[in-house]
């Protein structure tokens, strides 16, 4: 999964595609994966990140990541 | 740093003053061209009637004369102006009617022997993107264009819907569109848009999307200088943009690139797309010269009414190159306050 290349984000947490004018408010753990994402992690460590970081069971984190990851791909966000 | 005093100063005149809830590009144009480091200007208006905003934004408009309008030909618009270069020596015109370009480009000759200078499309590029000739054109370059039918009579309308389905875009000759969901509906646009513009009125079949459009400028020789696409973001009933945002895509610039290259065209242009779920983008519209929202393009780094401006006194101008993505213009209606006094000088002497 990559988000596409020309996607800008900003510190009051908005998600902006250039390609097609939408912003997206995203809330501060969104934000966080976003940026990462920009970064090119890979999936797999972006995960182990917010496991550590965050108090959540792995089987939440799978679910809001699909979540996630379906909103990324409905918004045109991703290559 | 130049100062202004060392730039060249040009007495530019410009149409479409009414800046209204359906604005006029002039007064775009000239915050446009007022904002160019190459030269200062002296503005004047050129408008059709008294109550056009820009003839009262005297910090925009330096004099405003009235002229008479499109249907009363050449000859009467050439007496007019002849009058009007007698007392300003105007270097450029810079029309921004649809209505009014054919006048213009006949009388670019005489207007070029008085000294004022046009860039304008030539009449066979004007009537390739008419509305009525849309089609064929797009057939031709492989541009996707919906498909549409001429209505010349009332009892037309029917088989267009029909033919078509509904919803169905009915559109003026020259402005003005409604989407119509019925029959009646279609026939009441065919007949409020046959008295606002005459006939043929267009019918066109409806594409859902969304709706983008693309400031340009080629230079008459097949090469775009500047491309700026925006997506429209709030749309008013009229159909205009009332916000909007520059998008970055190069398939936008292409097919720009693509449309100078064809016709060579000459001046300020719009194309209106529309871009469809399936990723497809329809061209609906090709406006022959600068839209009402052209300031953007200079808010992006791309001053598109500047660069005419310097094509038009000869100079070589290089393609503009990048632009601001994700600058945005939100319209506003804002209260302008005049004396009567200003109203009755306008109405009875045509100037102001």
């Amino acid at each position: 999964m990559r988000l596409k290349k020309n996607i800008a984000t900003s510190e009051t947490g908005f998600v902006f595609n250039p390609a097609t004018g939408d912003s997206f408010a995203a809330n501060g753990l969104a934000a966080e994966i976003v940026e990462l994402l920009k970064q090119d992690l890979p999936e797999a460590a972006i995960k182990a990140h917010l496991l550590a970081r965050y108090e959540v069971e792995p089987t939440r984190l799978e679910k809001d990541w699909d979540d996630l990851v379906a909103q990324l791909h409905s918004h045109n966000l991703l290559d | 740093m130049t100062s202004t005093s060392s730039l060249p100063r040009y007495t530019i005149a410009v149409s479409a003053l009414n800046a209204t809830d359906s604005p006029g590009p002039g007064v775009a144009v000239i915050r446009a061209l007022r904002e160019s480091p190459d030269f200062t200007v002296r503005i004047i208006g050129l408008s059709y009637e008294a109550l056009e905003p820009g003839i009262y934004l005297h910090e925009l408009v330096d004099k405003t004369y009235q002229i008479p309008y499109p249907g009363a030909g050449p000859a009467a618009l050439l007496e007019r102006l002849i009058y009007i270069q007698e007392r300003e020596a105007l270097d450029l015109i810079i029309p921004n009617f649809d209505a009014e370009l054919p006048n213009f480009i006949r009388l670019a000759p005489q207007l070029a022997e008085l000294g004022i200078r046009t860039f304008l499309p030539t009449l066979a590029q004007l009537e390739v993107r008419d509305k009525r000739q849309l089609r064929a054109f797009g057939e031709t370059h492989g541009l996707l264009v919906p498909t549409g039918l001429l209505l010349h009579r009332a009892d037309e309308v029917a088989k267009a819907g029909a033919a078509l389905g509904y919803p169905v875009v009915v559109k003026g000759k020259f402005y003005d569109a409604v989407v119509a969901h019925t029959l009646e509906q279609a026939q009441k646009a065919f007949h409020q848009l046959q008295a606002a513009w005459g006939l043929p009125v267009i019918a066109q079949q409806f594409v859902q999307g969304r709706e983008i459009n693309i400031a340009g400028l080629g230079d008459g020789t097949g090469q775009l200088i500047s491309a700026v696409p925006m997506r429209k973001l709030y749309i008013t009933d009229k159909g205009k943009a009332w916000a909007g945002i520059t998008l970055e895509d190069p398939a936008l610039l292409e097919l720009a690139r693509q449309f100078v290259a064809a016709t060579k065209w000459r001046g300020g242009f719009e194309l209106e797309l529309m871009r469809a779920p399936t990723d497809e983008l329809y061209c609906m519209e090709i406006n022959p010269r600068f839209p009402a929202w052209v300031y953007l393009t200079a808010a992006a780094g791309q001053n598109q009414p500047a660069a005419l401006v310097r094509l038009a006194l000869g100079e070589v101008v290089a393609p503009f190159e990048g632009y601001a993505v994700g600058r945005m213009f939100i319209r506003y209606a804002w209260d302008l306050i005049t004396d009567n006094t200003e109203f009755h000088q306008i109405s009875a002497f045509g100037e102001l």
